[in-house]
């Protein structure tokens, strides 16, 4: 291994790359995301156990195939509510952010748009203002951490706090009925045998996926998120990107707010409750790096599937709301010990969680 | 100091021509032998041979990619070797974790810096080990024995309860360096110390060597300046592709050329391009009596197309506080920024950049890099944008544009798909300055370009920024080797303690001229101004 005869005078000149090494064509990091593919196919995995488990715990109800086609149904309309905030939630995540205030946005959005004025320019007056109230106060949470340097933490649990106190007030702390009959129809209409809720949610998830990763816009979110100085150097506008993005987290929260009011036909200021946990633990388990950075939509689907199912895993062996919400933090907590292990330090977290701004 | 095993060590490892240095008689403190780490698709070290003396300055010489870095982590614990020994002491061992190197007695400053920045520099440098009573920090002790090794480094000015976050690149080296001398140890690693330093600050550092060798310790000392390694090395070992090719050589007396084939495995002339004939251009960038308070005062100065503009100066002198600021990154006190005789928005990097600007930052790590992305979409960071069509990214022609400027910077490997991050250092470097050759710049601001480059890369650097001037774009480069500076630009800037003091063509100023100017200032302390 030593010297010896001169190795380098007499070698040829070799110019470009290096010999070509050991490893083959196939190499991991190859794909555009190898790892995140590798993630949501062990999240296919578990998903696919939690219903083996099904299966065994309830042998009989899984004969019946009509049953099961109908819990397949009743999974995934659990499913589609939360999943459409937890698409918007996504993104706010990658960006480096956190958005406490999507489940208080719902209610905002939701009681904003059954009040009897709004109910009297129809279904597309209601939808619209569902729309428009979300995205306005995303829009709010944005500038309040982008221009007025707020952590997101504070500035979304205050605003948690507010929108909720604001939808009880417009509602009166009452009930609201719709009496809009399309509102009504969208939740218990079905196409091709699957309910229209699914159909939403899975185009919003399709234009999650498509905005993440073939948009500058979903270009820009990784950036801003996993390196906002780099951003900012590299020419992007970093505080207006974070502000566009809790702006994108509040339109989900409306078009949710709508699939909601439909499934209770009707809303109030409680609705949506904790749904901000239920979005940034599927984020979470769904491979989003909680500093920022990096996740996948496929990932956070995957993530509210796999509560979804865990929750009717619990209906159909009538076992308790508790036994479930204990195993649900069990395993919140558990995804992120493997994120952290794998990925960065608890440090490196919490020197992140805000927004790099030198003067 | 004549330990009873030293001189059958010294001859069961005397191979032909690999002389040692000065026979000094000391013990073998680290051995590695065979030693392979692979990561998926790449060979890092491919059977690496590697002798410690206690005393020594040992120094590792290798191209960008060579393995040295990962060598050196192999050593304290970060990886863990696929296979081979690791000999610490006489026995064979294997950390499983940086702490335990440390307990053990090895000490590392990474190339990257990995300072938590939102600690303060004291609590950085006992990061893991803080001083304690009764299970709580003692801050105060904390603090003051910061600052004595600080002041033992010659930094007493960093204030040890500032936040590391505040501090430029230097001033964190120095708080890395800190950190490893903050434990007794018996061998000190050090990964390119010297890339952010600027001249004085490496005699300083070579000083605090010399002093640590002296008690018996080893020092792994890695850089791809070859002056350094023959004023400071005893011993060099080289590497190649992830293999010792050469062992123990001495670093004072082994030629240049030998170290340099044995590296690169052929002759690489360590030249700049030829500079063309001087030519009146238009003016292109005109900064005017641009302030920033602590950092620079009054600096007026202006950069032709087709210029390269080099600005010398110590770090600290206030020069990349100064092109930051031209680049809109900090807001200035007073003073105008004009591109092509418009004016642009303080404080505003939007406007420099949709007005043709670009800069290279200081700090690729944390100014510069995504680490988990893509090589290409880290080239393209500041282009993708124009490359879109509707706000659809293009990857397709993301990726052709960034081989194009990969392979003319020797990227290594050439796979512009890899995370930016598996990268050496040397290599993401080419990945900070390949960013802005890829769109149409009209001014390159550059901030050590070739920070951490090797001796054949840098060469391929210089080419490809003359290129890029005789094409009309105007740059101006701050570096902290007088010798780059002189060789790459028309003309030279001195800034000292926040003021240009001198200005000159640079075929009309040499290296000792500069280094005086640079100096003046703090060969002058205490006397009356
Ligand atoms: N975590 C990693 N994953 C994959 N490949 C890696 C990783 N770390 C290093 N490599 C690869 O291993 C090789 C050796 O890298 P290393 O960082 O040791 O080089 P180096 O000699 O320190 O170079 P430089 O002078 O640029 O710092 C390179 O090809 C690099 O791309
Ligand atoms: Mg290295």
């Amino acid at each position: 291994m030593t010297l010896s005869e001169g190795t380098g005078l007499k070698a040829p000149a070799q110019p470009g790359p290096e010999p070509a090494l050991p490893g083959g064509r196939k190499r991991p990091w190859a794909g555009e995301s190898g790892e995140s593919v590798t993630r949501n196919l062990v999240l296919v995995g578990v998903l696919a156990a939690l219903i083996v488990i099904g299966a065994i715990t309830q042998p009989e109800l899984y004969g019946n195939s009509t049953w099961v086609w109908t819990n397949v149904l009743s999974i995934l309309q659990l499913a589609s509510v939360v999943g459409v905030v937890t698409v918007g939630m996504t993104f706010v995540i990658i960006g480096g952010g956190i958005d406490l205030s999507v489940g208080a946005i719902v209610a905002l959005a939701g009681v904003w748009s059954t009040t009897l004025a709004t109910q009297s320019y129809g279904a597309a007056g209601m939808i619209f203002t569902a729309i428009v109230v979300g995205v306005a106060v995303g829009l709010v949470n944005g500038v309040l951490i982008s221009y007025g340097r707020l952590v997101p933490f504070i500035a979304t649990l205050a605003m948690l706090v507010a929108a909720r106190g604001l939808a009880a007030a417009i509602s009166g702390k009452q009930t609201q009925i719709s009496s809009n009959t399309f509102i009504n129809g969208i939740a218990s209409t079905k196409i091709l045998g699957i309910p229209v809720l699914v159909y939403i949610l899975g185009a919003v998830a399709v234009a999650g996926w498509i905005l993440l990763n073939r948009t500058t816009f979903g270009r820009r979110t990784v950036a801003v998120g996993g390196n906002p100085e780099a951003a900012r150097l590299a020419g992007i506008n970093v505080k207006r990107h974070t502000m566009f993005l809790y702006g994108l987290s509040g339109l989900c929260c409306g078009i949710a707010a709508v699939m909601l009011t439909s499934q209770a036909t009707s809303a109030q200021a409680a609705m949506g409750n904790l749904y901000e946990l239920d979005a940034i633990a599927a984020a979470i388990i769904g491979g989003t790096l909680l500093s920022g950075g990096r996740g996948t939509i496929v990932g956070s689907i995957l993530g509210v599937l796999i509560f979804a199912t865990i929750t009717n895993l619990f209906a159909i062996n009538g076992l308790s709301t508790e036994a479930q919400n204990m195993v649900k933090g069990g395993i919140i907590v558990a995804a992120v010990l493997v994120q952290q292990f794998r990925f960065k330090s608890v440090t490196q977290f919490f020197a992140r969680n805000r927004i790099t701004s030198s003067t | 100091m004549t330990g009873p095993g030293a001189g059958g060590a010294a001859s069961r490892n005397e191979k032909g021509e690999a002389v040692m240095a000065d026979d000094k008689d000391h013990e073998v403190v680290l051995r590695l032998t065979d030693l392979v780490k692979t990561f998926p698709g790449v060979r890092a070290l491919d059977g690496v041979q590697l002798e410690v003396r206690a005393g020594e300055v040992h120094c590792l010489l290798g191209q960008n990619g060579a393995g040295k870095s990962t060598l050196i982590k192999v050593l304290s614990g970060v990886h863990r070797p696929d296979s081979g020994t690791v000999e610490w002491l006489g026995e064979p061992v294997a950390f499983s974790n940086p702490q335990a190197a440390m307990k053990a007695g090895i000490a590392t400053i990474y190339q990257e810096l990995d300072l938590v920045d939102d600690l303060t520099v004291a609590e950085n440098v006992f990061l893991g080990h803080e001083p304690r009573r009764l299970g709580f920090i003692r801050r105060g002790a904390m603090a003051d024995r910061t600052r004595d090794i600080l002041g033992s480094l010659g930094h007493e000015e960093i204030p040890a309860r500032r936040m590391v976050h505040a501090l430029q690149a230097a001033g964190k080296q120095v708080v890395s360096m800190a950190r490893a001398l903050s434990q007794e140890a018996r061998l000190l690693i050090m990964d390119e110390p010297s890339a952010v330093l600027a001249h004085d600050e490496v005699e300083n550092l070579f000083r605090i060597i010399r002093r640590l060798t002296a008690r018996g310790i080893a020092v792994i000392y890695i850089s791809h300046r070859l002056d350094e390694i023959r004023e400071i090395g005893d011993r060099v070992t080289v590497l190649k592709d992830g293999r010792t090719t050469a062992s123990n050589l001495s670093a004072a007396q082994t030629p240049t050329s030998e170290l340099v084939s044995r590296m690169t495995g052929r002759t690489i002339e360590y030249v700049f391009p030829p500079r063309p004939e001087p030519v009146a251009r238009e003016e292109l960038l005109r900064v005017r009596d641009l302030s920033r308070a602590g950092e620079f005062r009054d600096v007026s100065l202006s950069v032709a197309a087709g210029e390269i503009v080099g600005i010398a100066g110590l770090v600290g002198s206030g020069r990349s506080e100064l092109l930051e600021t031209i680049y809109g990154a900090r807001r200035p006190d007073t003073g105008t920024v004009e591109l092509a005789g418009k004016a642009l928005r303080p404080g505003s990097v939007g406007s420099a950049v949709r007005a043709g600007m670009g800069m290279a930052p200081e700090e690729r790590k944390s100014q510069a890099l995504l680490l988990g992305e893509p090589i290409y979409r880290n080239m393209t960071l500041a282009t993708f944008t124009g490359l879109a069509r509707l706000g659809f990214t293009n990857a397709r022609r993301e990726r052709a544009e960034s081989d194009r400027i990969a392979g003319s910077l020797d990227l290594r490997p050439l796979d512009v798909r890899r995370p930016v991050g598996t990268l050496s250092g040397g290599n993401q470097q080419k990945v900070v300055v390949g960013r802005w050759l890829l769109g149409d710049t009209r001014l390159l601001l550059l901030d050590e370009p070739t920070r951490g480059v090797d001796v054949g890369a840098r060469a391929e650097l210089y080419r490809v920024i003359r290129g890029l001037a005789a094409e009309g774009v105007g740059v101006l480069l701050v570096s902290s080797e007088v010798p780059e500076v002189l060789g790459l630009s028309d003309r030279v800037l001195v800034m000292r303690e926040g003021r240009v003091v001198h200005e000159a063509p640079s075929t009309e100023i040499d290296e000792d001229t500069v280094l005086d100017l640079v100096m003046a200032g703090s060969l002058m302390e205490g006397a009356p101004a």
